[in-house]
């Protein structure tokens, strides 16, 4: 029994560090139509974020959390404004203009910070384990679900429950009747924009201390970040979650089973598999478009 | 440009001399070994310096450039100097392979020091051989390779194994986990490590490989704790180590209780991944930067007087400086106009000298080298500390798993 505890615990650990990553780039990408390539670069900028303030100025990653959030959103805002803005009727060229962004910013931080991976030390309190119905966990593992939870918690309440989401929700139905109520939907994805960053950043700084900070980090995190939006259905906050949830069962499972090679290739066969039968995700919200 | 009668003239009459003497000197000319000329010895340096190994390989890059000043300051070679050409093949085999044809074919070099990656060995290795050339390769690496054109200063399986298994067994117990990134070097290193256990009489509980650039080992970490083993034998390479390092600790293993055992982790993993993730683990090496000697107190301090302060030196940094040496110590013994690469390979063989980690021998027989492993264990401040240094040098068996084969002088023999 213990062993399927832990299993399952496993796989929701990895799951949770899946919806981290994914979840800026489902917003955007789910309520602008935006495929933004620069998301595994934003959440690198967030990581970097807290080494420097960590290197420079002593902060530990807990304290520096609103910081990188703020930073990687106003960086996401200057883009939005600066590029993506006019690209919104060309999917194709957002494609292309987000990844130049990517290498642009995967550069610079090779050029400010130096090529060599870095880490971030872990906050000293979340060291050491917990107990769950007798099956020890990383006590840092257990922070980062809590943290996604809250992190999705407040996106909802954000989209369902306030009067930016009810305009965003507006634009994203039907963007020039939102207009004709008075709605700037310009100012509304702006905003959207610079949130989604805001959270890669934030994943990228939590997901650090378990792994390694490079420039070129955002590359692998940006395609699991697509595989569980893609998965998941691109209009459905709640599709995330699941598919999040599924993904990391199912890597924590094959893993343990077989080994993470197999377990790799396996998983992608069933995204294939289930894009084959779903093309619109396991869940999908209809729009007028 | 203009065709000039006097040029034209010129051009035709050499062409003239060279039909005169026949077509053989045409042949003769384009197939000519590579050779010192005009008092100096040109030799290839072939390390990325840019991409994904960049930041590794540029160490080894100043560590030969730093051997290659020392030489040239001191006299020289016969008074000789020697040429580095320097090439980025930016981490990318097919490029080493384009450099390296660039470096025999266009530049003639007499020698070429490069490479990190045994994929980007791999790759150069046509040039070398097509031509007769010699590679100058300072990384440790899986072994089962026998080739005349390549000179391997960096320790095989059984140098770092021999002595490294036996005292984990002895210290920790016979239950050993392997785990290693999925490609050449980790399933060569685990086969010989399987024989040695085997002759142990100790147990692997599991074997197992992540993909390259892997870092979610949740899984790994769960079947460690299942499976309870003694030493968790880790070939891991990349961000990956890092990764796994600090998934450990995070997990609350203990080094002491549950140690990795790893062939790869340098001063420059260690630095990577934090001291405190590091601490505790043990590596075999011929080579750390702590080692007490005076010819290693030398080469640091050169090393950090050229480069900067805060630089450190590892196991491949080290060998990637002493094979400059062996290389004039074998161009010594030959008159300049003999300098060619198949008379290098012939006056290498049985050089010895005292680089850093000790008193090191080119094998005549696998052109390897002998040297002097050592048993580390990592310190929270970054550094090792070594345990144990091997009582006498070891003899390079770049065919130790595979008994039936040996690596011998006229090539692969079976027996």
């Amino acid at each position: 029994m213990d062993f399927v505890l832990q299993q399952l615990l496993t796989g929701l650990s990895i799951g949770s560090i899946l919806l981290l990553v994914a979840l800026g780039l489902a917003i955007i990408y789910g309520t602008m139509g935006v495929i933004n390539m620069a998301h595994g670069e934003f959440l690198m900028l967030g990581a970097y974020g807290a080494w420097a303030l960590k290197a420079f100025f002593g902060l530990g990653l807990l304290e520096s959390l609103v910081i990188i959030f703020i930073g990687v959103a106003a960086l996401g805002y200057l883009v939005e404004r600066g590029v993506i803005q006019f690209l919104y009727k060309r999917p194709l060229d957002t494609i292309l203009a987000t990844w130049g962004i990517g290498v642009i910013l995967q550069q610079s931080a090779r050029l400010l910070a130096g090529g060599e991976l870095r880490y971030v030390e872990m906050p000293s309190i979340l060291i050491g384990q917990v107990n769950i119905f007798g099956v020890s966990v990383a006590g840092y593992r257990v922070f980062i679900f809590a943290f996604v939870a809250a992190m999705f918690a407040i996106t909802w309440f954000l989209f369902y429950r306030t009067s930016f989401g009810m305009k965003l929700r507006a634009v994203v139905q039907d963007q020039s009747m939102a207009s004709c109520f008075g709605i700037n939907a310009k100012r509304i994805y702006s905003l959207t924009f610079a949130y989604g960053a805001g959270l890669a950043g934030l994943a990228g700084a939590l997901v650090a201390p378990l792994k390694s900070v490079s420039p070129e980090m955002g590359t692998t995190y940006v395609v699991d970040a697509f595989f569980v939006v893609v998965l998941g259905g691109a209009q459905s906050l709640f599709g995330t979650v699941a598919s999040a949830t599924l993904l990391g069962e199912m890597n924590g499972v094959l893993a343990y089973w077989y080994n993470d090679t197999i377990a790799k290739a396996l998983v992608l066969l069933a995204i294939v598999v289930l894009i084959r039968f779903r093309p619109q995700g396991l869940f999908s919200t209809r729009i007028r478009s | 440009m203009a065709l000039k009668r006097r040029n034209f003239l010129k051009g035709s009459a050499a062409l003239g001399a060279a039909t005169g003497m026949g077509l053989p000197h045409i042949w003769m000319k384009n197939t000519a070994l590579a050779q010192a000329s005009n008092g100096e010895i040109k030799v290839g340096v072939l390390f990325s310096l840019t991409g994904t190994t960049g930041i590794i390989e540029e160490s080894l890059n100043k560590a030969t450039i730093l051997a290659i000043e020392e030489i040239n300051d001191n006299g020289g070679v016969n008074g000789m100097r020697i040429n580095p050409i320097v090439e980025d093949p930016a981490s990318d085999p097919a490029t080493f392979a384009e450099k390296a044809r660039k470096l025999v074919l266009g530049d003639k070099c007499v020698s070429v020091f490069g490479s990190y990656t045994s994929a980007s060995r791999k790759a150069v290795l046509p040039v070398f051989e097509g031509r007769d050339n010699l590679y100058f390769y300072p990384t440790l690496y899986e072994g089962r390779e026998c080739s005349k054109n390549v000179i391997y200063t960096g320790a095989v399986p059984n140098q770092q194994q021999d002595e490294f298994i036996p005292w984990l067994v002895e210290k920790f117990g016979k239950k050993f986990y392997l785990i290693g990134s999925n490609y050449i070097y980790p399933k060569e290193e685990n086969n010989y490590c399987k024989k040695l256990l085997e002759e142990l009489g100790a147990e692997v509980v599991n074997e197992e490989y992540v993909p390259l650039g892997h870092s979610e080992f949740s899984s790994v970490i769960n079947k460690i704790q299942s499976t309870q083993p003694n030493v968790i034998f880790s070939t891991v390479v990349g961000d990956s180590v890092v990764a796994l390092h600090r998934q450990y600790r995070a997990a609350g293993l203990d080094p002491e209780k549950m140690p990795m055992a790893s062939l790869t982790t340098s001063e420059n993993e260690v630095a990577a991944m934090g001291g405190e993730a590091a601490a505790g683990h043990f590596t075999s090496a011929p080579y750390f930067m702590v080692h007490q000697s005076p010819e290693n107190e030398k080469f640091v301090e050169a090393y950090r007087s050229r480069w900067g302060g805060d630089k450190v030196t590892h196991f491949v940094s080290e060998p990637s400086y002493f094979q400059v040496y062996m290389f004039k110590q074998a161009v010594e013994k030959l008159a300049a106009s003999d300098i060619t690469p198949p008379n290098i390979r012939e006056a290498i063989k049985d050089v010895e000298l005292i680089a850093p980690q000790g008193r090191v021998l080119l094998e005549r027989e696998n052109l390897h080298t002998w040297l002097w492993p050592k048993i580390a264990m990592a310190k929270s401040d970054g550094q090792f500390e070594v345990l144990q240094e091997s009582p006498e040098w070891i003899k390079p068996l770049p065919y130790a798993a595979y008994p039936d084969q040996l690596c011998a002088e006229d090539g692969l023999q079976q027996v």
